[in-house]
C-alpha cells in the first residue's frame, strides 16, 4: 500500500489538537521558550556601553547558545511522550488496527512535534535579535546582529530539533513508562548540543565551511536515525510493548 | 473438532501458533467463521484469545500456521488490505480522552481514508445511539459510553469481519446489557462478529457457535451442541417427601438410563427431596415419569429438564485441561 499523506496529515491534526489541548503539554512547551527568551535578552541588555570586548563577547556567546536548548528540550519531552503515552492511555492499538503504515505514523508524530517547535524556536530567536535591536546599547545590538553564531543557530535549529525528535520516538517505542521516557530522551538529545556549544562559546570558529560541514554531517545522522526509528515501529514491538 | 462453518468463511485458521520467546501464547488453532456468524472465542485469562485476535487482526505475527480473514489471506504483505476490510476493538475502548467523539472518529475516518466522512459518522453514531453525544469530549463519557463510542468507530469502515475484545469489560450490568443489545444489531445487520469473552452468559445468548481455548482449542460448536456433547441428560424430580421406594418408580421407564437422589441440603427427613434421572430424550421420559409418580401417590413438586449452561462446558473442560497438564 501506497504512502497516503491523508493519513499523515490526519496523524498530524490529532497530534496538535491533543498538544493544544493538554496543559501539562503547553506549560512544558512554553516554559523553556520563554525561559530561554528572557533571561539571555535580559544579559545582553544589561550590557553597559563602556563593557570591555572580552566580557560583551562571553555574554554573547552564553546568550546566544542558550534558545539552541529550545529546539532540544521541547521536541524531547514531547517526542518521549509520543508512543508510550498512546500506549498508556491504550489509544495506540485501535490506531495500529487501521491500515495505517508504520512509516506514515512515524511521519505523521514526528512532523506534529517538528512544525510547532521550529515555529517556536525560530520566533524565540526573532524574539531575542529584535528586543536587542530595540532596546540594546547601539554597540551591543550590532554586535548581536553580526555574531556568527547566529547564522549558525539558525542552520542547526531544526537539525537539532530533528536529532531530538527521533531519539524521542525511539526510546518511546521501548519505554514503559511516560516520565522515564521523557527524561531519557533528553540525555538522548543532548550530545549534538555540544558542536552548538563549542561553536557559540567560540571554542572552534563557527566559519561558513565549518557550520555547512557538520550541518550535513548532522543531517546524514539525523537521516539514518528516522531509518533506525522506522525500524523499531514496527506493529508487534509497538502493541506487545518491550516486554515480548 | 473440525470447527466447520456452514456457510462461506469469513475467518479460516489453520494449524495457527504464537510464541513470545519460550512462552507458546497460542499453539495450534484451527476452526473456520461463517460469514455473518457471532462466534465467541471463550478461555481464561491468558488463555491467548487476545493474541489470536491480533494476530488475526495483523498487529503481530503468527510463529506458524495460516489464516484468511475477510477472504484475504494473512500475511505481511495484504496486512493494510486486510486491515481496511476488519475492524478491531480492543478491551479497553482506546479513545482520546482530550478529543471529541467526532474529532476521534473523524481522525480514524481520515486513518481508513473513507469518502463521505461525515456520512458515516453520523450513521456509526445513531447505531450505537451517541449522536446527542457526538460533540462531548470522549473525557466526559461514562465507560459505558465510551464503549459505544469505541463501537461506533468500528463501525466506520463498515467491516467485513468484526473483532470484538472482552467488549463489556469493566462495565456495570445496564451497560454491559446496552452493549450486547448493539452487538446483536450488528448480528442482524450480517457482520460478521467475532467475540472474545470470559462471561460465558452474554457468549451463550449473543454467538451462534462458541469455540473454548486454553492455549490450544479444547472445543468448538454451538452451545447447546457443546452440552449434548459434554453432559448426559437429565430430569430433576422433586417431591414434598421422600419415595418410599424410588426404584420401583423409575426403574424400567421408557428412556431413563439410570437415577440417584440428590444430597439434601440440610440433614433431617420429611422436606422436599430431589432426584436426578439420567435420560436419552426428556421430552419422552418426562410423562411416563410423571405417571409414575403420580401412580405412587407422591407429592410432585416440579419435573424439570436440568439444564447444562455453557459455564458447564467452560468449567468442565479447563478444569480437564488442567488436569491433564
Amino acid at each position: 500500500m501506497s504512502m497516503s499523506v491523508t493519513r499523515i496529515v490526519a496523524v498530524i491534526g490529532k497530534e496538535l489538537a491533543e498538544f493544544r489541548r493538554n496543559r501539562l503539554i503547553i506549560v512544558t512547551a512554553c516554559f523553556f521558550p520563554v525561559l530561554f527568551l528572557i533571561e539571555p535578552t535580559v544579559l545582553i541588555l544589561r550590557i553597559s556601553a563602556n563593557a570591555s570586548s572580552a566580557a560583551l563577547n562571553l555574554k554573547l556567546e552564553a546568550s546566544l547558545f542558550e534558545p539552541l536548548l529550545i529546539p532540544v528540550l521541547v521536541p524531547a519531552i514531547l517526542s518521549g511522550y509520543a508512543v508510550v503515552g498512546e500506549r498508556e492511555q491504550g489509544t495506540l492499538e485501535p490506531v495500529l488496527t487501521t491500515p495505517i503504515g508504520r512509516v506514515e505514523l512515524l511521519i505523521g508524530k514526528a512532523a506534529a512535534i517538528f512544525m510547532p517547535v521550529l515555529a517556536v524556536s525560530y520566533l524565540i530567536f526573532g524574539l531575542f535579535v529584535a528586543i536587542t535591536q530595540f532596546a540594546a546599547k547601539p554597540a551591543v545590538a550590532a554586535a548581536v546582529l553580526h555574531a556568527p553564531q547566529l547564522p549558525a543557530g539558525l542552520v542547526f535549529i531544526p537539525l537539532l530539533a530533528a536529532w531530538a525528535i527521533w531519539v524521542g520516538l525511539a526510546v518511546s517505542a521501548r519505554a514503559t513508562d511516560t516520565r522515564v521516557a521523557q527524561q531519557l530522551s533528553i540525555l538522548g538529545s543532548l550530545p549534538p548540543v555540544a558542536v552548538a556549544a563549542l561553536m557559540s562559546f567560540k571554542l572552534i570558529t563557527p566559519t561558513f565551511w565549518l557550520v555547512a560541514a557538520l550541518a550535513v554531517a548532522l543531517l546524514a545522522i539525523d537521516c539514518a536515525a528516522c531509518l533506525v526509528v522506522a525500524r523499531m515501529f514496527d506493529r508487534e514491538r509497538l502493541v506487545t510493548g518491550p516486554q515480548h | 473438532m473440525t470447527g466447520e462453518a456452514t456457510s462461506p468463511a469469513a475467518i479460516e485458521v489453520s494449524h495457527l501458533a504464537k510464541s513470545f520467546g519460550s512462552r507458546t501464547a497460542v499453539d495450534d488453532v484451527s476452526f473456520s467463521v461463517a460469514r455473518g456468524e457471532v462466534f465467541g472465542f471463550l478461555g481464561p485469562n491468558g488463555a491467548g484469545k487476545t493474541t489470536t485476535v491480533r494476530v488475526l487482526g495483523t498487529l503481530i505475527e503468527p510463529t506458524a500456521g495460516s489464516a484468511v480473514v475477510a477472504g484475504i489471506p494473512l500475511s505481511q504483505t495484504r496486512a493494510a488490505e486486510i486491515r481496511q476490510h476488519i475492524s478491531i476493538m480492543p478491551e479497553a475502548p482506546g479513545l482520546y480522552q482530550r478529543l471529541t467523539v467526532t474529532e476521534n472518529l473523524e481522525f480514524f475516518a481520515r486513518l481508513y481514508g473513507l469518502p463521505r466522512r461525515q456520512e458515516r459518522m453520523k450513521r456509526a453514531l445513531e447505531a450505537v445511539g451517541l449522536s446527542d453525544r457526538a460533540h462531548d469530549l470522549a473525557g466526559s463519557l461514562s465507560k459505558g459510553l465510551r464503549q459505544r463510542a469505541a463501537l461506533a468507530r468500528s463501525l466506520l469502515n463498515d467491516p467485513a469481519v468484526m473483532f470484538l475484545d472482552e467488549p463489556t469489560s469493566g462495565l456495570d450490568p445496564a451497560a454491559a446489557h446496552e452493549v450486547l443489545g448493539l452487538i446483536g444489531e450488528l448480528r442482524d445487520r450480517g457482520v460478521t462478529v467475532f467475540i472474545t469473552t470470559h462471561r460465558l452468559d452474554e457468549a451463550e445468548r449473543l454467538c451462534d457457535r462458541v469455540a473454548i481455548m486454553n492455549t490450544s482449542l479444547l472445543t468448538i460448536g454451538r452451545p447447546d451442541e457443546l452440552r449434548r456433547r459434554l453432559f448426559t441428560r437429565s430430569l430433576g424430580v422433586t417431591t414434598a417427601a421422600p419415595l418410599a421406594k424410588p426404584e420401583e418408580v423409575f426403574d424400567g421407564l421408557p428412556g431413563v438410563r439410570g437415577w440417584g437422589r440428590d444430597e439434601p441440603a440440610e440433614a433431617g427427613h420429611g422436606g422436599p427431596v430431589g432426584y436426578t434421572l439420567t435420560v436419552t430424550d426428556p421430552a419422552l421420559s418426562a410423562p411416563a415419569v410423571t405417571r409414575a409418580l403420580v401412580a405412587d401417590g407422591a407429592d410432585v413438586l416440579s419435573i424439570t429438564e436440568t439444564r447444562r449452561t455453557l459455564e458447564d462446558v467452560y468449567l468442565k473442560l479447563i478444569d480437564e485441561k488442567e488436569q491433564a497438564g
